[in-house]
């Protein structure tokens, strides 16, 4: 499948937005930030800190669905993709994704007003509902995002059961990179700056652990055959003997990406090391040593946003469409 | 509305028959004149008279070679040339051809790939709009391109190729099956057919109701063994292709062909059959 910048920055900066909002709201489910009503400061602070964190989810999360409305050949329609959410994984991506809007702004703007020195919130109940409620819309908006890819029964790659669990899981590791790399810059507690990296690094091998699994599965997969999308397999050998059209059609252009799989060991050497390698041992280093967790968060980050950017475009540019069986050589 | 219709009693579709097609392209040509000029809508080009015209057509016709000894006998289009054939092998073969050709039971077999208008299509239940819908009445799958948004999700979901998106439109473009044509009373009611049936000059391509097990485009299908391909996916194409007949001479074996030329002196004339005596000398 060609492989577009629309659609791998919208799941890469959307998964990333998602995740620390899943993070935040989980935080805020579980009566995080408790602040004794007296200690005003300490709660400006922490009002402070979880406004900048939805903030900047608020930030990745909208500028992925905009990259989205790029993919779109009438992007001014993109209203009506709001109706078919009983049948169409898209459409109740969309819905979910403006409904997961809610908590994140009844969350988000008592924080914004708790920094700016308001009181605090009248209803500490209501935010563990809005945190709970955010948490859940960010997961069920990653789930319906892999699930209009491994619904698609013609590209059999995304049909693994590694997809769903990928996205998700990429989603949460991105996430927690950018909420740990907000920790260091608010100058969280040591203990919260030593748990953050360990959980880190952990996600960071399961993610290597759940991508060599799918880049294994998939390698196992048959290639293009001509004689199995016509069928004509059943009499014989099939091997195409004149191409359709002289030029390059929508179909080819879309389902006949080559490119990827030529060069997918160094891709895939690079994902695991930028991707889950480097920040799993920046993630162990400062757990070891917390007082460097501030240096090591950024380019933990910075290096797993490439190796994720380069993962989600190998994720569409090396899986094989059946159409590209009818124009197998 | 993009969750499917009931199953409609009538299935209106096409059969194409891979033996008797030649490649020629008619179909795919009538086709697109028909649909640029026809009341559906244009199907623009962008730079048609240009070095690289890009454009969207309903019919790609592929052309391949099938070599009859490797394959898989255990599907059902094997099983539909081998089931017909007691009659088909009690036909004389071609005889001892006196012009045997290496490896001449190889096929070429033509394959018109269009929509197949399937009874569960995932274009239409993964269309986020409702602008791809599968009517009630006759079961054509259409593009409402007033509604399409241009997202590209259906012609992912279907493994046939048969929707384009057009690069001058921004909107989903796909085989209409002529509704334009077929119910259009203002045409003689010979030509309510689709274009590319009405172009096919061998005869090739039928239109008709495959929910109706009378019709003859179903009787059809029921006696030469027609079959859909990639049916594994579950998507149950109501089109059906029919497989290309046993070569008369398929039965043979390659090895028993005589490689040399043979010469039979006693079945010569007199003068010749002296001059080979002594020219064997």
């Amino acid at each position: 499948m060609r492989p577009t910048f629309s659609i791998i920055a919208f799941t890469v900066l959307s998964g990333a937005g998602y995740g620390l909002w899943f993070l935040l709201g989980l935080a805020a489910a579980s009566g995080w930030p408790a602040c004794a009503a007296p200690a005003a400061d300490a709660c400006a602070a922490h009002s402070a800190w979880l406004a900048g964190g939805l903030g900047a989810g608020f930030v990745l999360v909208t500028a992925g669905l905009l990259c989205s409305l790029g993919h779109l050949g009438k992007p001014l329609r993109a209203w009506r993709a709001l109706s078919q959410w009983r049948s169409s994984w898209l459409s109740r991506e969309g819905v979910a994704s403006l409904l997961t809007y809610l908590p994140a702004l009844g969350l988000g703007l008592p924080a914004l007003a708790g920094a700016l020195g308001a009181e605090a919130a009248p209803f500490p109940g209501g935010r563990r509902v809005a945190g709970l409620a955010l948490a859940l819309g960010a997961a069920a908006t990653v789930v319906c995002t892999a699930n209009i890819y491994a619904s698609l029964k013609p590209i059999r790659a995304w049909r693994d059961r590694g997809v769903v669990p990928g996205y998700l899981l990429l989603g949460l590791y991105s996430g927690g990179l950018l909420l740990w790399l907000g920790a260091a810059l608010a100058g969280a507690a040591a203990g919260a700056m030593r748990m953050l990296p360990v959980g880190l690094a952990i996600l960071a091998l399961a993610c290597a652990w759940l991508k060599r699994g799918y880049w294994r599965r998939i390698d196992a997969l048959p290639p293009a055959n001509a004689g199995r999308a016509t069928g004509l397999d059943a009499l014989g050998a099939t091997r195409t003997l004149e191409q359709p059209h002289t030029e390059e059609n929508y179909l080819t252009r879309e389902m006949g990406f080559v490119f990827a799989r030529r060069h997918a060991r160094r891709l895939r050497a690079f994902v695991q090391g930028a991707g889950f390698a480097a920040p799993a041992l920046l993630a162990a280093a400062a757990a070891a040593w917390p007082a460097a967790g501030a240096v090591a968060a950024a380019p933990a980050l910075a290096s797993a946003l490439c190796g994720l950017l380069v993962e989600r475009w190998l994720f569409f540019a090396e899986a094989r469409h059946a159409v590209a069986g009818y124009y197998a050589r | 509305m993009t969750s499917l219709p009931p199953p409609s009693p009538r299935k209106l579709g096409l059969v194409i028959d891979l033996d008797i097609c030649v490649g020629c392209h008619a179909c795919a040509v009538a086709c697109k004149e028909w649909n640029d000029g026809g009341a559906f809508g244009p199907l623009p080009d962008r730079d048609p008279y240009g070095s690289a015209p890009d454009g969207v057509w309903f019919n790609r016709v592929h052309s391949y070679a099938v070599e009859p000894e490797i394959g898989n006998r255990e599907s059902g289009i094997a099983n539909a040339c081998r089931s017909r054939p007691e009659s088909e092998e009690a036909a004389p073969a071609i005889p001892d051809s006196r012009f045997p050709i290496p490896g001449a039971s190889a096929l070429t077999v033509h394959f018109p790939r269009s929509c197949l208008h399937c009874e569960t299509p995932a274009c239409v239940t993964v269309c986020p709009t409702g602008a791809s819908y599968k009517r009630a009445d006759d079961g054509i799958v259409l593009v409402d391109e007033d509604k399409c948004i241009g997202c590209q999700l259906c012609a992912w979901a279907c493994p046939y190729g048969a929707r384009e998106i057009s690069a001058e439109r921004g909107t989903m473009q796909k085989c209409t099956l002529c509704v334009d044509r077929i119910y259009n009373e203002t045409l003689d009611e010979a030509d309510r057919q689709p274009a590319c049936v009405m172009a096919c000059p061998t005869r090739a391509r039928h239109f008709g109701d495959l929910g109706d097990a009378d019709s003859a485009v179903s009787r059809l299908v029921a006696e030469r063994g027609g079959y859909a391909p990639m049916a594994d996916l579950g998507y149950a194409p109501v089109n059906r292709y029919l497989p290309p007949r046993p070569r008369r001479d398929a039965a043979r074996d390659p090895a028993e062909v005589p490689r040399e030329e043979t010469l039979d002196p006693a079945k010569l004339p007199g003068v010749l059959r002296w001059l080979d005596r002594v020219l064997s000398r």
